[in-house]
């Protein structure tokens, strides 16, 4: 039997109003791949991602995402099985980081229990009475792991994966990565440290001035 | 696992009103706003106790429409990009949030009414026996006004302006509400009957509410 990709796009174009940022893009993404994106800033990486999460709708083209097409309303019901790790940490501010991982974790179907145990793996379980708008950057990404551990997402996307990280949160990505690539998921990881992300990504695509090739 | 509709909003509703704690925008910093505009009226008139008592019910809501449109407007700041994703790939109901965020305000708005009615009451000399109507109008109001500046806020959070647009957008729409609240208590100082104003305030309050819940998917999407 032939599984489906999980990402199929053919000819995607995005236009932010007159702007074209992303061009005649087609990509495709098998199930248990680790496709790692490098490209200068501004070459249309984070719509690239925003797009396959399917939070832009594309202006040209045609694609699926783990099987809902990206301009049907099947693309809604496919999001909670899509985990999003983007340039703004996707947290309720005010709330600390126990409320933000247990709130993600009813939404989640999964128990208070579940929520203690993911900020235990990414280390936060000290800090967590701290409110997110109180905590450094890398703590926020770390928050962001737990909720990626909550959702256990068929398909990661992760922009700027290695920033505002120390060594140790570093092998967290990897260890995130993994975890979803182990449920026969995938993920895209963009980051500029490509010394990082090597270890754990199958093949590597450039993306420029919104067109995307495969990397030498 | 798909989280039941009601359950969703009871979870945005709490959260909302755990962030506005913490936060303390609305308690700390708009409620003794609002008693501060009660006050200066009476300073600005003098002590006509006739003619406070006159103008008393209309002050007060004119005050909660506009100090409700400020807890509207640090509502919208609030909505960055990241919450909206959080939302959004969680794969939330646009239609719960709608009701979640409103059922917050409403409750935020309902806290400000109450704090400030004792106010008003004892700065306009207003006979206790008219304003008790203000018991029902109270939650009419609040959830009207909710509704409203949630539907407004969250279309003008698409734009750089939000913030500004808002205010721009509900004063407007809000009339009605106030002009039936007001004119609740004219009716009653009057003798005269009040359903027709209650009727167009719940009927306001259930057009929001179908147009809040129609739109929540669309707008959601736009952003």
């Amino acid at each position: 039997m032939v599984v489906p990709p999980l990402i199929q796009m053919r000819g995607i174009g995005v236009r932010m109003g007159r702007t074209p940022v992303l061009r005649q893009l087609d990509l495709s993404v098998a199930a248990g791949e680790v496709v790692g994106i490098r490209g200068s800033n501004g070459s249309g990486k984070t719509t690239l991602l925003r797009t396959i999460a399917t939070l832009i709708k594309p202006s040209e083209g045609t694609g699926e995402v783990l099987g809902a097409g990206l301009d049907t309303e099947d693309r809604y019901l496919v999001r909670p099985r899509i985990g999003l790790i983007g340039h703004e940490a996707a947290l309720l501010e005010a709330l600390t980081l126990w409320e933000n991982t247990a709130f993600v974790a009813r939404f989640a179907g999964k128990t208070d229990d579940d929520a203690a145990a993911a900020l235990e793996v990414v280390g936060l379980t000290r800090a967590r009475h701290r409110a997110a708008n109180d905590c450094s950057a890398g703590m926020r990404r770390r928050a962001e792991f737990a909720r990626i551990l909550l959702i256990e997402p068929t398909l990661l996307l992760f922009d700027e994966a290695h920033a505002g990280l120390d060594s140790e949160a570093t092998a967290l990505v990897e260890h995130v990565v993994k975890s979803v690539q182990a449920q026969d998921g995938a993920a895209l990881v963009v980051s500029h440290q490509e010394d990082r992300t090597a270890p754990f990504t199958d093949r590597v695509l450039q993306l420029n001035d919104g067109r995307l090739w495969e990397a030498e | 696992m798909s989280v039941p509709f009601w359950s969703q909003t009871v979870e945005l509703a709490k959260s909302d009103l755990r962030s506005e704690l913490r936060a303390g925008e609305v308690l700390a910093i708009t409620i003794p706003f609002g008693a501060v505009a009660l006050l200066l009226i009476p300073f600005a008139i003098g002590t006509d106790v006739p003619l406070l008592r006159q103008i008393g019910p209309g002050m007060y809501w004119a005050v909660v429409l506009l100090f409700g449109m400020l807890v509207a407007q640090r509502r919208t700041a609030s909505e960055g990009q990241g919450r909206r994703d959080l939302i959004g790939m969680l794969g939330v109901d646009p239609a719960a949030y709608f009701t979640g965020r409103t059922a917050a305000t409403a409750v935020l708005i309902v806290a400000f009414e109450l704090v400030l009615w004792p106010v008003a009451v004892a700065l306009y000399d207003a006979r206790i026996s008219g304003w008790a109507w203000t018991g029902l109008l109270i939650p009419l109001v609040a959830i009207g006004l909710a509704l409203l500046t949630t539907v407004v806020g969250s279309i003008a959070a698409q734009s750089r302006s939000g913030q500004t647009l808002v205010p721009l957008l509900v004063a407007p729409l809000a009339i009605p509400l106030l002009l039936a609240a007001t004119q609740v208590h004219e009716a009653l100082r009057l003798g005269k009957g009040i359903l027709g104003w209650l009727t167009l305030m719940v009927t306001m309050n259930l057009v929001l509410a179908v147009a809040g819940v129609v739109t929540a998917r669309p707008i959601q999407e736009a952003q």
